[in-house]
């Protein structure tokens, strides 16, 4: 980073973040704080969903961004300004609704005319600029109708033309596919994403399908009880949750519960309830003694002998139950008392089909297995 | 699919036509329905359609004159009226045989009410005729012309038999026309003299008052619904008893009531007397004229406003405010752009409850009106109840019901009747 002179700015890291929250809380009843202690910096093009449960505070925070509500503490800045003190209407955010709320009696034209004319734009313009955010999302033809005339998926579309019809920096999207099924709302997550990167459009989308989260995001907040559990690319986030909460929350998981025995540099060695030994990455855990969750994914068990790592622990298992999947199979195995441990082997030729009742023995390279809080 | 490449009716399994199959298979549906919503259809009948439907046939029915004094009214029908004489000697003789039978009947009294609404005075010539003629030998009497005359000299005046042959036909515009505040004069149709005029004022000024009963209820209701809609559902119903707390009391009381606050000594008076708002030498005229009607009415018929106006506004979903908003629109232009236009429908609803209800309404002019707030529904109550004329207060009744429809036609083109939602 460039010096200018300057005494050091002492959040110099974020030179370049377009949308900031520096410690936002936020309460509805003076009670409970829905937000608490929220800190995130985002740069300017950049994809970030906010994913969590419902009730992790996640849409709320869009709404603080957005300007519907008022964050109870701390600071909201969009490309340096704060923010907290600006009417909705004028933080010139594009915002994509979860029911869409296309206004029920003007055209699809009609729809997205209306923020260039609250904007005292010429005819003209208008028509061009209207035109053109319709051809965008292949809806050219549609000007005439009213919403309640189009599909869900067509709504849909057309909610999104309208919140980029005026040029907005940042686009906000709250759960905006959730009312479509499962074909037409993967088709949409690519339009989306493809649409965002080629306008170069800062998005904060919002939704509870991890899914969506990992397929649309350059990065992924993971939100808890208030609180970003974790912010990371999905690779990062899928391969190296750093609670316990991420990795449950995120993709399918495995867990085992046990006790620290001792670490060794990025080594633990981990007992299970059941006496049993097995190594891990330590990820969250620091003294020999404490309690922890071992997280491990499905597809990074191993069960053939041959392609187990020499001298790791290994567990014995039992066969419960076997489901043909199509492109996988997945397995479901009794392991240190737990019966719900799943494994996902991928369909080849050479792969071996587990019959219930087999008693198997499996392992994992020790960096897969992560050693997480209890 | 046979059915398909087959050219004619679809047919059912069994080979009858599909068509006469279902509507066989839904008949025992229909009937049960018909048997559900039949004693209120009944009721609704013989207490509403029937008698309606009399009173509307009352305004045009006119039998008395002809049934009373046949022979009189065959007798004039060559008689022009035009001529400025006197009929001939043979329609006094009928109307001698006439009044006879009629006073022996005891119905030319009758006839004498009939036909004094149309010409005044005509009333006491027949009382006072009836009971002299009975005495009379209609064979040996004659000629009747001077005797009639000599009783009253009503019978001298041609505007009598004018009268009687303008009103001699089975139907009669008649009522109608003393309606619109007009009578059938020696040329057809014309307009009543000005000081004979009441009809039309009254109807107008009905109109007037209940388009302004309907505004100041619009402007009143709307903020409530919106704040009704906008809380919490706990807090709405709290504050929607007392939207509805009114129909729990009696309109009579409630009527009553304003008599007491708006009266010249009344409770709002005094207050502004004793703010010193207003002298005590002038205190303000707030009831028996249409101000007091217009405050009175309001109050009553508001919830009619509120809650078609409230139902709309809640399905109206927030986040179209909230939108129009993210959009750069500032809070007024997102409400009357975005939100305003979507509570039209319960605007809707309500006014026309709203307008209906006070173009008919009665007891609240009649108490709180004076004479310069009543409507027309309190002349037709008169007409009804005290002066007996039934023909003229169903012809007004026809006239009102009339309008309603033509307003509600009206409003169907401008606004469309689909697009009122009570709901």
């Amino acid at each position: 980073m460039t010096n200018y002179g300057e005494p050091a700015l002492a959040d110099a890291s974020n030179v370049d973040a377009f949308v900031e929250f520096e410690r936002v809380q936020k309460s509805y009843d003076g009670e409970n704080l829905v937000v608490k202690d929220l800190n995130l910096t985002m740069p300017k093009g950049e994809f970030l969903t906010m994913l969590g449960p419902s009730g992790s505070g996640k849409t709320t925070c869009l709404m603080m961004l957005a300007g519907f509500e008022t964050a109870t503490h701390g600071d909201i800045r969009l490309d340096g300004t704060s923010i907290n003190n600006i009417p909705p209407h004028k933080r010139g955010i594009g915002m994509v609704f979860q029911n869409y709320a296309l206004f029920p009696h003007m055209t699809i034209a009609e729809n997205l005319s209306f923020p260039l004319e609250v904007r005292k734009m010429g005819k003209s313009e208008r028509e061009e600029k209207v035109k053109r955010a319709l051809d965008m999302v292949e809806m050219g033809a549609f000007g005439g109708r009213r919403p309640a005339q189009l599909s869900g998926g067509q709504q849909q579309r057309i909610a999104l033309a309208r919140a980029l019809v005026f040029e907005p920096e940042l686009v906000l999207m709250d759960e905006p596919l959730g009312a479509l099924d499962k074909q037409l709302r993967e088709k949409m997550q690519f339009e989306i994403t493809h649409l965002a990167h080629r306008l170069g459009i800062t998005v904060v989308y919002v939704t509870h399908d991890q899914t969506e989260a990992l397929t649309m995001s350059d990065r992924v907040a993971v939100f808890d009880d208030g609180r970003i559990q974790q912010i990371a690319p999905p690779d990062q986030l899928y391969e190296s949750p750093e609670n316990s909460f991420v990795a449950q929350f995120i993709g399918e998981n495995n867990t085992l519960e046990g006790t620290l025995k001792e670490i060794k540099g990025d080594r633990a060695l981990v007992q299970l309830d059941d006496g049993e030994l097995i190594d891990c990455k330590p990820v969250n855990v620091s003294k020999p003694g404490e309690r922890t969750r071992v997280s491990i994914r499905p597809e990074r068990v191993e069960y053939n002998k041959n392609r187990l790592q020499a001298g790791v622990h290994t567990l014995k298992a039992e066969v419960l139950e076997f489901i043909y999947m199509g492109d996988i199979f997945r397995t479901r195995l009794r392991v240190a008392g737990n019966d719900e441990f799943i494994i996902k082997t991928r369909n080849a030729p050479d792969q071996v089909r587990l019959q219930p009742g087999q008693q198997i023995e499996i392992g994992w390279l020790p960096d897969d297995c992560r050693a997480l809080d209890a | 699919m046979s059915d398909i490449t087959q050219s004619g009716p679809v047919l059912a399994a069994d080979g009858t036509p599909l068509k006469r199959s279902l509507s066989r298979a839904l008949r025992m549906q229909k009937l049960r329905a018909l048997m559900l919503i039949a004693p209120l259809l009944l009721f609704i009948l013989v207490t509403f359609i029937l008698p309606v439907g009399d009173m509307l046939f009352r305004s045009v029915e006119n039998g008395i004159v002809r049934d009373t004094l046949p022979r009189t009214v065959e007798a004039l029908a060559d008689w022009d009226p035009a001529s400025g004489e006197l009929p001939e000697e043979a329609v006094f003789a009928a109307m001698a045989a006439d009044l006879q039978i009629a006073a022996e009947e005891k119905t030319h009294t009758k006839v004498a009410k009939r036909l004094n609404y149309e010409n005044p005075g005509v009333s006491s010539v027949f009382r006072k005729s009836g009971r002299k003629v009975s005495k009379w030998d209609l064979a040996t009497d004659g000629p009747f012309r001077e005797k009639l005359i000599d009783i009253d000299k009503g019978w001298g005046d041609i505007e009598l038999w004018r009268t009687i042959k303008t009103y001699s036909g089975q139907i009669t515009s008649g009522y109608f026309l003393n309606a619109v505040d007009m009578q059938l004069g020696a040329e057809g149709p014309e307009i009543r003299p000005e000081n004979e005029r009441i009809y039309n004022t009254m109807l107008i000024r009905t109109m007037r008052m209940s388009l302004i009963i309907t505004f100041s209820c619009i402007l009143l209701g709307y903020p409530v619904a919106w704040i009704l809609a906008n809380l919490p559902a706990r807090k709405a119903n709290l504050l929607l008893i007392l939207v509805l707390l009114p129909f729990w009391t009696s309109l009579l009381v409630r009527t009553s009531a304003w008599k007491i606050l708006l009266q010249q000594q009344g409770v709002i008076n005094d207050t502004l007397v004793w703010i010193g708002l207003v002298d005590d030498a002038n205190r303000l005229v707030l009831i028996n004229n249409e101000l007091g009607t217009i405050i009175a009415m309001t109050h009553i018929l508001l919830p009619f406003m509120i809650l078609p106006m409230y139902s709309v506004m809640q399905t109206i979903n927030p986040s179209y405010l909230r939108a129009a908003k993210s959009l750069g629109a500032t809070d007024w232009t997102a409400f009357w752009r975005v939100y305003f236009p979507q509570t039209v429908p319960g605007i809707g609803a309500g006014s026309i409850l709203v307008f209906i209800l006070a173009v008919g309404y009665y007891i609240t002019p009649a108490l709180v009106g004076g004479t310069k707030g009543t409507f027309i529904s309190n002349l037709i109550a008169y007409h009804i109840s005290t002066s007996g004329n039934w023909g003229l207060g169903a012809a007004l009744g026809a006239i009102l019901l009339a309008v309603v429809l033509l307003l509600y036609w009206v409003y169907d083109k401008v606004v469309g009747i689909d697009n009122v939602k009570l709901g």
